[in-house]
């Protein structure tokens, strides 16, 4: 890539402020990941008294006890199905919205995309109780159990990711020609197959990294985990907890376990980091 | 709710071909596309619109109806059958001479000192690293890894290590601040009295300047390479250009950003709750903690509703009003 700034080189003062300031926000960033990993391999002792920076002994047994101390296992498990469930339903539901957004022009386009992203500004708080309430008289009416189930707390979830996930496929379909699935709507496709045999695929990174996106969002979220749930559909954002409602918090498994439930969503991330970027710059231009 | 949706789209359909983009193409498929136009988008937007209702919508509006309802425990089983309120519920969150309000209203200025400052160093510190990282220099792709981390992690998780380094005996900060560098004459608690309200912020910082970074560094991909080159020709510094390129140039992405910003931390329940527990140290009381504390801890869901419905009719006023004013202040300089 070419320099961007042009002809000159940059002046020892700038080079400077540079050295210094990104070296002090890498330490901002890493010290937290750098404690994380080095009391995660610590015995239990070595993490209850004072702090210290190099782990001596090292040892893995955190790594194996965390899957005993709490049912992590299963956790893990609701945290996955969970998760995929809403990451997939979300991109699935947002695609055709999307596609309707970029590809026509229909009355109340504004109102629509307003609406969906003023969600976001709700307090969730403010809907937790009612939403709560609301799974529960369901649940009652007609028997579906969606409160305590993982089947409402996916329902939940796909809805927190799809503002953001319109918004991210509206910027990435505009920047796939129209004149492709014009040309596959005069050879007789209808819209919905010209969506899967041209825009989609065109478009399949940024759809991939928007799954992702969905996805670590459902895995983060807290309170209406906290609400939602029971013991057998528990996920890891409450259970986590756990470690420390015993007599002695087992401050080294906690750090195990954090690690072990942050590799996935973390890979996922820093995969698709790029089309990240690609997609808020084709928002940001619009 | 559904049954307006149902109306609606008919009604839309039938002034087919009243769509703002003329359709290209051929004849017979611009016919074809006329024919759709119509209906066809409000069919694709619909499994969104339906649970955006559900989940966002409708609650919204019992929220509103149940901050008028005096619902307690009592009434929890059946809580359509709790009785009116009226504006009581409102009234005791607004007396601020009263117990309730006046830890309302404390709650309300620590979330915003809280917003404000982590608002305003999670920007500054996510546009210097953006404008920073801007030219290319060997291990700029590592170095943005590093920096979009914490963004990665999943929150409660940062937010547990965070809990674990502010620990009295054995946190990493203490260790740093007392024992290593002397800073402090004795080890602080972090977690409870007045340095709560910094530990929140500190850790609000850190998972929040990533997106910020995220956010500039798309911006400046937009930013024509000519207006550094034009601008070096007439010699213009590399501070200059900051100052009166890369800033200007950044304007619309700092609007949205900003606002989002403000809202995700204004709102944020998760570090909190997870920082604190359920009830967090009065310095650093955040209006989530304290909505979730009055609703679900001691059971007065009207009460917790009314305070909900206040702090959104505050979001609203302030995002409008921002609103107004920058895209207002972007037109006159535009």
């Amino acid at each position: 890539m070419a320099k961007r700034r042009g002809l000159m080189a940059p002046p020892p003062s700038f080079l400077w402020t540079r050295r210094i300031v990104l070296t002090l926000l890498t330490l901002f960033a890493l010290v937290p990941v750098y404690v994380m990993i080095s009391s995660s391999v610590k015995p239990l002792q070595d993490v209850t008294s004072t702090f210290r920076w190099i782990p001596d002994p090292i040892t893995f047994g955190p790594y194996h006890d965390i899957w005993y101390t709490v049912p992590l296992a299963r956790y893990f498990l609701n945290s996955l199905i969970v998760s995929a469930s809403a990451a997939v339903a979300s991109v699935a539901v947002a695609v055709f919205a999307a596609y309707a957004v970029s590809r026509y022009g229909f009355r109340g386009k504004r109102i629509f995309t307003t609406a969906v992203l003023s969600t976001q500004m709700f307090p969730g708080i403010l809907f937790a109780l009612p939403l709560f309430l609301i799974f529960v008289s369901i649940g009652n009416a007609t028997g579906i159990p969606l409160f305590g189930s993982r089947g409402g707390l996916i329902i939940t979830y796909l809805t927190f990711s799809l503002p953001f996930a319109i918004w991210m496929l509206t910027g990435y379909f505009e920047s796939v020609p129209k004149a492709l699935d014009e040309a596959a709507l005069v050879d007789g496709c209808g819209p919905v197959r010209a969506l899967f045999r041209v825009v989609i695929p065109a478009a399949l990174p940024g759809i991939v990294a928007v799954t992702i996106y969905a996805f670590m969002t459902a895995w983060g979220e807290v309170l209406f985990a906290s609400v939602m749930t029971n013991n057998t559909t528990r996920t890891l954002a409450v259970g986590l907890a756990d470690y420390s409602t015993q007599n002695n918090v087992y401050w080294n498994q906690i750090m195990a376990a954090s690690l072990v439930v942050s590799v996935p969503v973390v890979a996922g991330f820093l995969i698709m980091q790029r089309y990240l970027v690609a997609g808020l710059t084709s928002g940001a231009v619009k | 709710m559904t049954v307006s949706i149902r109306r609606d789209a008919p009604s839309a359909g039938s002034d087919t071909g009243r769509g703002r983009e003329p359709a290209p193409g051929s004849g017979s498929a611009r016919r074809w596309q006329q024919i759709r136009k119509g209906g066809l988008p409000y069919l694709f937007l619909l499994p969104a619109l339906l649970l955006e209702l559900l989940i966002h919508f409708i609650p919204m509006i019992f929220g509103i109806v149940i901050s008028f309802k005096q619902l307690t425990l009592f009434f929890i089983r059946n809580w359509t059958g709790a009785p009116w309120a009226g504006f009581a519920n409102y009234r005791i969150a607004v007396n601020f001479h009263e117990a309730i309000g006046s830890a309302l209203l404390h709650s309300f200025w620590v979330t915003c000192a809280f917003t404000v400052l982590a608002v305003g160093l999670s920007w500054l510190f996510g546009t210097v690293a953006a404008i920073l990282t801007q030219d290319t220099f060997r291990g700029r792709a590592v170095l943005r890894t590093i920096f979009l981390t914490p963004f990665a992690l999943p929150v409660y998780a940062s937010v547990i290590v965070w809990a674990f380094m502010f620990q009295y005996n054995n946190g990493l900060v203490n260790q740093l601040l007392h024992n290593t560098l002397g800073i402090t004459s004795r080890p602080s608690f972090w977690l409870i009295g007045h340095n709560s309200f910094f530990a929140l912020v500190i850790i609000s910082i850190w998972r929040n300047w990533p997106f910020a970074f995220l956010c500039v560094m798309a911006g400046l991909q937009g930013i024509a390479p000519d207006l550094y080159e034009a601008s070096a020709i007439d010699g213009a510094g590399v501070w200059q250009q900051i100052r009166k390129i890369t800033m200007p140039s950044l304007r619309p992405v700092n609007q949205v950003l900003v606002l989002v910003l403000f809202l995700w931390t204004f709102n944020d329940f998760t570090t909190p709750f997870v920082l604190f527990g359920s009830s967090a140290p009065s310095p650093a009381d955040v209006i989530s903690i304290h909505i979730y504390q009055a609703s679900f801890i001691t059971w007065n869901f009207g009460e917790g509703s009314a305070m909900s419905v206040l702090m959104l009719l505050f979001l609203l006023v302030v995002t409008a009003a921002y609103l107004l004013v920058t895209t207002r202040r972007r037109n006159s300089n535009g």
